[in-house]
């Protein structure tokens, strides 16, 4: 017979699982979103037909992951119910409410704007068109506004009285603006611009590594590369604010991302590699540099740190995991620096677009936005451990009353439906990428308006997409 | 009774629910009677009478769903986990379902199979939804706020005779609304189809009432106590009436009115329901004060959906009325 503790494990690795296949489309949503409206402002602006014509194409891409973000997200706050019922209980008056204004906040969106955007075109004009663009662009950040509002409050919470074992919402703008939120909301959405720019530049390198240089390919390497130039060091900048919110709030979390088991006095040494090993509480194998530790995360150069040991054993997260969850994410973020800085320096020798080393180095950092965020996220979840809502509830108090056999059948199903409709989405948006933009598309060749008697201002997101999935 | 805050969220989730099932259930109902239609071009034809509303459709749930979740945390919590498996497999039909929809579009070797998926997404889907319904009405045991049932509470009898029942009800309404958007050999086949469907369709309703009044004590004692069947009496009167009027319809070849007396005898069902159950929202014991958020919470979500629903309600109404009128092969939607 299974136990309890195997209900939090597999509850854990079910709501791990499909957060995760979820978060890859809404991040190319907002990433890519944004990148129209910045397209589709330059051809209004410069009036190139490149711009349109790059509109035309990340427009379909941006569609489907759209419509994939909306079917997967679904199954997220139903899973708060039966899955967590104890949360949902204890913290459903705070996390309920901030959900409930996401739900509404898409519908808004795609009620009117999103319609405009995908099949309005011959509908409206170029300046209402691209208010539409950049509502959409806006209203993608406000549906991650409130998200991040509710997983900062689980991991900063104020605003709130416990009255009879649950949460009563006292003060909404505290439990809005709680201490983390501003600093996940600028990390998360730098990192959705980073994930659509590395998309796009590892798309653009892999055509012109097919023979293919057309001006909408090398215009969207171009814009690509520099943004990942510009956004790279500011994502810097900005977790490392983070980082410093974190050490105020959660200090055990940033103890467990550095491996850090005592106080280290007179200067913190960072452990750049090793292998957190909760049980002999050390780090094996580590290979540490004195003071940068310090440097890095109190600015200082003898700042100390509290260590792992100074919580208790049952209030330590999984050091193992963070440790290396976080060291994969600024691994990729110093990868995502260099090929800006290398994309720099090629562009100023004109060899940006023919240099096959670095399309190819382009190219495998494709998917690295996506490596990165998936890390990043893995870190501050399983860095808040073993709380749920962080310091007032545990993440064992919060599991429903149900049995691991069905937690267990539920994972199965979800793992199997969502490899086999998430993994037909994921291949039909390369699909799409490696059919490239296409010169000289015009408003008329777009799909929308057909027939009179149907004719509708809006359809759905995945329509916008028409090129066959398996031919 | 004085209208409060928890009274006055009943009655938005309330509504909320009651306009999925009154949308949603032809669009699933589509699939449902998918596999009966195959020959050139019907599937296209019956797929594009619901393309450019379906997905709004489903919205109802998404909205009912969170609203329950952030006003009613408690009933959330208990009723979710009493229902676990159906629960999921709502959701992996759902999923199944929607994207098949959209793929299909885009197949060409591989549209069989889209095809399947699509089947098997809306009987899943809505055979789950019958059970949950089923099992809410059969009474979920609640002790101090938390669920204290049988987590298999939704293998019996009766939940399941739910399920069966809730297919055949989402097949009739698809069929009701495939009658009034098609035309000619599909609509004629059909159309054969629907005065049986109304009377199976009565059956099953019927069988439902007999079995809750007989097993609940609680619920006959609702419906029959005092002068109370005087005032109800009118929800079975009336849901005889409409499958009379169904058939009238249907010999008169007043297509939209014979769907809409579909519509209405959902829409009896589903006050029949809320007789039996009301103040209760997981019955036999918590009521809706008792599983309400503090009023903090249900005043701050109040002041979102005050705003946002009319919009999605004269947006949803706009979107049928653009799109009202016949579906024809040919006239692609995709």
């Amino acid at each position: 017979m299974l136990e309890t503790s195997d209900v939090l494990v597999l509850a854990r690795l079910q709501f791990a699982f499909t957060i995760s296949a979820h978060i890859i489309f809404p991040a190319i949503s907002i990433g890519l979103a944004n990148y129209l409206a910045v397209l589709e402002g330059l051809w209004l602006r410069t009036g190139k037909a490149v711009y349109r014509e790059l509109f035309f194409f990340w427009s379909k891409i941006f569609a489907v992951g759209f419509g994939m973000g909306v079917v997967s997200g679904v199954v997220m706050s139903y899973e708060f119910g039966a899955n967590w019922a104890g949360f949902a209980r204890f913290a459903g008056s705070v996390n309920g409410p901030l959900l409930t204004y996401e739900v509404l906040t898409a519908f808004f969106l795609e009620a009117g704007f999103l319609g405009i955007m995908l099949f309005g075109w011959k509908r409206v004009g170029a300046r209402l068109h691209f208010l539409a663009t950049v509502l959409v662009a806006l209203g993608t950040l406000f549906s991650a506004f409130w998200i991040l509002a509710s997983n900062s409050w689980m991991q900063t919470p104020q605003g709130f009285q416990i009255v009879d074992g649950r949460v009563v919402p006292l003060d909404w703008l505290k439990i809005v603006f709680n201490p983390s939120f501003p600093f996940r909301l600028v990390h998360m959405s730098l990192a959705a611009f980073l994930v659509a720019a590395t998309i796009v530049a590892g798309c653009a390198a892999w055509h012109l590594l097919n023979g293919r240089s057309g001006a909408g390919i090398t215009k969207s390497f171009s814009m690509a590369v520099g943004m990942i130039l510009v956004a790279a060091p500011i994502q810097m900048i900005a977790g490392d604010a983070h980082g410093l919110n974190t050490l105020e709030h959660q200090p055990a979390k940033i103890a467990a991302i550095e491996g850090l088991w005592r106080r280290e006095k007179g200067g913190t040494s960072l452990n750049l590699v090793g292998w957190p090993d909760m049980q002999a509480e050390r780090t094996k194998y580590a290979w540490s540099v004195p003071h940068l530790g310090s440097l890095i995360l109190t600015h200082s150069w003898n700042g100390e740190i509290p260590g792992l040991k100074e919580f208790a054993p049952g209030d330590r997260p999984d050091s193992t995991i963070v440790f290396w969850s976080f060291r994969v994410m600024v691994g990729m973020g110093l990868l995502m620096f260099l090929l800006g800085a290398l994309g720099l320096a090629l562009r100023l020798r004109n060899k940006l677009y023919d240099t096959r080393w670095f399309l190819r180095f382009a190219l495998a950092m494709g998917p690295s936005g996506l490596i990165a965020l998936l890390a990043g996220w893995i870190t501050t979840e399983v860095g808040r451990q073993p709380w749920v809502v962080y310091g007032v509830l545990r993440t064992a108090d919060a599991v429903s009353p149900v049995s691991a056999q069905q937690v267990g059948t539920s994972l199965l199903m979800f793992v199997i439906v969502y490899f086999l409709v998430f993994g037909t989405g994921v291949y039909y948006m390369l699909k799409l990428m490696a059919k490239g933009p296409e010169a000289g598309e015009q408003v008329a060749d777009l799909p929308g308006d057909v027939g009179k008697g149907l004719a509708r201002f809006d359809r759905r997101p995945m329509s916008r997409a028409t090129d066959p999935i398996d031919e | 009774m004085t209208i409060d805050l928890p009274t006055l969220w009943a009655g938005i989730i309330g509504l909320a629910v009651f306009l999925y099932l009154l949308l949603d259930g032809f669009d699933l109902g589509i699939g449902l009677l998918f596999p009966f239609f195959d020959r050139e071009g019907e599937r296209e034809v019956m797929l594009n009478t619901v393309a450019p509303v379906w997905d709004g459709n489903e919205t109802w749930l998404v909205f009912g769903g969170a609203c329950l979740y952030g006003v009613f945390p408690v009933a959330y919590s208990t009723l979710l986990p009493a229902v676990y498996l159906p629960v999921i497999g709502m959701l992996c039909g759902l999923v199944f379902r929607g994207v098949a929809f959209e793929i299909r579009a885009k197949a060409r070797r591989t549209q069989n199979l889209w095809d399947l998926a699509f089947i098997l997404g809306s009987g899943t889907a809505t055979f789950c939804q019958g059970l949950i319904l089923g099992t809410l009405l059969q009474g979920i045991r609640v002790v101090d706020g938390r669920f204290a049932g049988d987590p298999f509470g939704w293998v019996s009898p009766f939940p399941v005779f739910c399920g069966l029942g809730l297919l055949v009800t989402y097949a009739t309404l698809g069929c009701g609304w495939l009658v009034m958007k098609t035309d000619g050999e599909l609509q004629r086949r059909l159309g054969l189809l629907l005065k049986p469907a109304s009377v199976v369709l009565l059956v099953i309703i019927g069988i439902i009432s007999l079995w809750t009044v007989l097993g609940q004590p609680a619920v006959a004692q609702r419906w029959f106590a005092g002068h109370n069947f005087i005032y109800f009496a009118p929800v079975p009167l009336l849901v005889l009436a409409c499958v009379i009027g169904i058939f009238r319809s249907a010999d008169s070849g007043h297509e939209a009115r014979a769907f809409l007396l579909m519509e209405a005898i959902i829409f009896l069902g589903y006050s029949g329901l809320l007789i039996s159950i009301f103040p209760n929202i997981v019955p036999p014991n918590l009521s809706i004060w008792a599983a309400a958020a503090p009023r903090s919470a249900q005043i701050f979500v109040l002041v979102g959906v005050v705003i946002i629903l009319p919009i999605i309600l004269s947006y949803t109404a706009l979107s049928y009325w653009v799109f009202r009128g016949k579906v024809r092969h040919g006239e692609g939607y995709h």
